[in-house]
């Protein structure tokens, strides 16, 4: 059966610079005596450190623990010791530093014991948390955890070999050299999805690797392909063909809508290298702790490397004859996605594919960026059907609402539209600044969302706790009120005339008390007034008023202040 | 002629009782642009605007009685977003304001005495400890308002700036080459 083809929008032509590295088999790199790995090595949650400085490690033992749902733990390359856990430079556009763990190799490359996963019997939640425990994340750039992925409920599996940018062969030297361990993972990983069909997708400039994969179709173990169908399909070369959603779209005629995922319409992609890890995990027990990296451009002996996760490109570099004389800077990844490399000393990760060493020959500088014409060859050139330009003019006049209404999201940044803009605008840097805006202002809403929740339970405490406080000094203060009601004479007397009563019994009582004390006071020659210390002028002003008071006959005023009954509070 | 007039007065009170019962039956409690002013202050809490919290202040924009340029952690751009949501110019920060780069506050653990008075003063409940046991700063939850500088009687908090990691770290806006003209 030929499967019919469709098309997906878009799409550029670049030289693909491919013969430079896929000639040559894989080489193994040789033990390094430093390695550095990173905690953060996927999308989602750093993992947390589970060694120490001085800790004595074995190859393939977990130094990194994943955290939280979106994470994978990460593994010693080799055996030795921890010579440093923290900020250590990583392959990263920004240069900045990363907490990593950096291992001094012993030189023995002792391994801990590996047990093969039975992934027959495992049930599947188990198996997910085993296979996010060796490390298995997306090797084709995303490094998304894999075990997320290896969810049941999909009825197709693409295997995702397509390739397509330029320079990069470590697919292509893997599908090549090892088509059984690859297959055999494509179907242990439709056998945990329950994907009834394996469908590989590989473009048609690597016409010796879709001979190896369709031979290992036919060699395959029968008890892992029982009931599976194999598809190994060329593909036309077009970039970005190896997309995601333009693999999809070109093997099944089916487009992921926006903002939606391929499960949605059955469907599960994972990369050649993936299954390959996969296959290790489960039939060795072996973590991801080693990858292949293409090594090419303006080297001495351009190649593929199986390198440990933690090589230092520069060694990598070394180990491709080093880079000749001219050269003019490192890539990290292919020259439509990747990104210029800040520091030889950064490692080797899940996600580094391939390094190109740059010179002016091979990567001539782009010229200064002249103002858009309006031709719109971006937008024929985009392969997720936006319209560039309009993305470019909302994102240089930071109007991220308006970039978003036009599906800045969706862009695939695969640099399309850059490389047809006849003005030469480095049009994805202000997709990139315009998204890494909208994620920090996300951020910021978020915080200050939070901080006015609690901001407000704050406020609502303190005043609850104010409210508590007062209702429980009223009530202490009926307590004592009932308790000296209690011990008064009218205690007897019931209804609200005996409350009247009481009253009046305690004003009377209060009245002759003072009484009482005012007389006591006259006994002994004291004249209540606080007038005693008063400057001479006051004094003066007060003899008048009692004066005029006596005058006016108002001397047998009811009660002086201080004779007052005092009252409990209520 | 007289037929028209009673006609529009008819309409006119028909349409009028309308509204009024509109006015009781749709009645706005809140003032809704309160909250929307609201939601652009950062929430710091710090009263460096002079009011005791973002929402007091926001009120008092809506009110007309405080400019909207008296928030220094929401900068130049809160200003922005204030002037257009409000229909006015943007303006410069407020004299005597200074905008200052995101900061957490620390706790010095071996001088810290247990008083409990920053935990009272943070707004947002991001210090945890009890009565003679040393205090801690929940740095994910600190807004950098500094309210718990001035309380403290050993002086053993301060504030760090925050760094820029990989997970915060923004691509920059493109700068390019301008040609030269000859």
């Amino acid at each position: 059966m030929v499967r019919v083809l469709h098309s997906h929008p878009g799409g550029v032509h670049p030289a693909d610079h491919k013969a430079e590295s896929n000639a040559t088999p894989i080489r193994t790199m040789p033990l390094l005596p430093r390695y550095v790995v990173p905690l953060r090595q996927h999308i989602g949650t750093p993992t947390r450190a589970l060694v120490q400085v001085g800790d004595n490690i074995l190859k393939g033992q977990r130094i990194g623990a994943a955290e939280g749902p979106v994470s994978a733990a990460v593994h010693a390359p080799t055996s030795g010791r921890v010579v440093a856990v923290g900020p250590s430079p990583t392959p990263h556009p920004s240069g900045l530093y990363d907490p990593a763990i950096v291992i001094e190799s012993d030189g023995e490359d002792r391994a801990v014991a590996f047990t093969p996963l039975d992934w027959q019997t495992l049930d599947p939640a188990t198996l997910r948390l085993r296979v996010r425990d060796l490390g298995l994340a997306g090797l084709g750039g995303a490094v998304f955890p894999s075990h997320l992925k290896l969810k049941p409920g999909v009825h197709t599996l693409i295997l995702n070999g397509a390739e397509c940018e330029p320079w990069i062969t470590c697919d292509d030297r893997l599908m090549r050299e090892r088509a059984a361990e690859v297959l055999g993972g494509a179907a242990l990983m439709a056998r945990i999805t329950g994907a009834r069909s394996v469908l590989a997708g590989i473009e048609d400039n690597k016409p010796q690797a879709i001979a190896a994969l369709r031979d290992a179709v036919n060699r395959l173990d029968s008890g892992l392909a029982a009931d599976l169908t194999f598809e190994i399909t060329p593909i036309p070369t077009r970039y970005p063909g190896g997309g995601g959603k333009q693999l999809i779209q070109t093997l099944t005629g089916l487009e992921v809508p926006s903002g939606g995922l391929s499960t949605e319409l059955g469907i599960q992609m994972f990369n050649v290298g993936t299954a390959y890890g996969l296959y290790r995990a489960v039939t060795l027990g072996e973590p991801m702790f080693s990858r292949i990296v293409t090594v090419t451009g303006h080297v001495a002996q351009p190649g593929n490397f199986e390198a440990r996760i933690g090589t230092p490109i520069g060694d990598l570099i070394a180990a491709a004859g080093g880079a000749l004389p001219g050269a003019s800077g490192e890539l990290v990844g292919g020259p439509m996605m990747g990104f210029d490399l800040m520091d030889l000393a950064a490692p080797a990760t899940k996600a580094v594919n391939c390094i190109i060493v740059k010179s002016p020959e091979l990567f001539p500088a782009k010229p200064a960026a002249l103002p858009c014409i309006r031709c719109g060859a971006c937008a024929r050139a985009c392969p997720a059907s936006l319209q560039p330009f309009e993305l470019y003019w909302f994102s240089r006049a930071k109007d991220f609402g308006k970039a978003q209404s036009y599906h800045l999201f969706d862009c695939i940044e695969c640099g399309c539209c850059a490389y047809v803009c006849p003005s030469h605008i480095p049009l994805v840097d202000y997709y990139r600044f315009a998204k890494s805006e909208i994620w920090a202002r996300e951020r910021e809403k978020q915080a200050a969302d939070q901080a006015r929740v609690r901001h407000e339970f704050k406020t609502f405490r303190a005043e609850r706790e104010k409210q508590e406080k007062a209702e429980k000094f009223a009530k202490a203060a009926a307590e004592t009120k009932a308790k000296s009601t209690a011990s008064g004479e009218a205690a007897a007397a019931s209804g609200e005339d005996a409350e009247a009563a009481k009253k009046k019994a305690l004003l009377e009582a209060a009245l002759a008390r003072a009484a009482q004390a005012k007389a006591e006071q006259a006994a002994a020659g004291i004249t209540p007034k606080n007038t005693d210390n008063l400057p001479p002028a006051v004094a003066r002003e007060i003899a008048e008023i009692d004066a005029r008071r006596e005058q006016a006959g108002a001397a047998d005023a009811p009660a002086t202040p201080d004779a007052t009954p005092s009252t409990p509070h209520s | 002629m007289l037929a028209a007039i009673l006609v529009m007065a008819g309409i006119g009170l028909v349409l009028g009782g309308i509204l009024g019962w509109a006015s009781v039956r749709f009645r706005v409690e809140d003032d809704p642009l309160v909250e929307k002013i609201d939601a652009i202050l950062p929430q710091t809490q710090c009263g460096q605007c002079g009011f005791p919290g973002c929402k007091p202040y926001a009120e008092a924009i809506a009110k007309g009685e405080a400019d909207i340029n008296q928030c220094p952690p929401g900068g130049d751009d809160g200003i922005k977003r204030l002037a257009e949501l409000l229909g006015v110019d943007p303006k410069p920060l407020g004299e005597g304001l200074e905008p200052k780069p995101k900061a957490v506050a620390i706790i010095d653990e071996s001088t810290c005495i247990g008083c409990t008075l920053c935990i009272q003063a943070c707004p947002v409940d991001a210090i945890v400890g009890a009565a003679k046991q040393m205090h801690v700063i929940v740095a994910d939850q600190c807004t950098g308002c500094e309210l718990c500088l001035p309380p403290c009687p050993v002086d053993c908090i301060h504030m760090v700036v925050v760094k820029e990691d990989l997970a915060s770290w923004k691509w920059r806006y493109p700068i390019h080459a301008l040609r030269q003209i000859h």
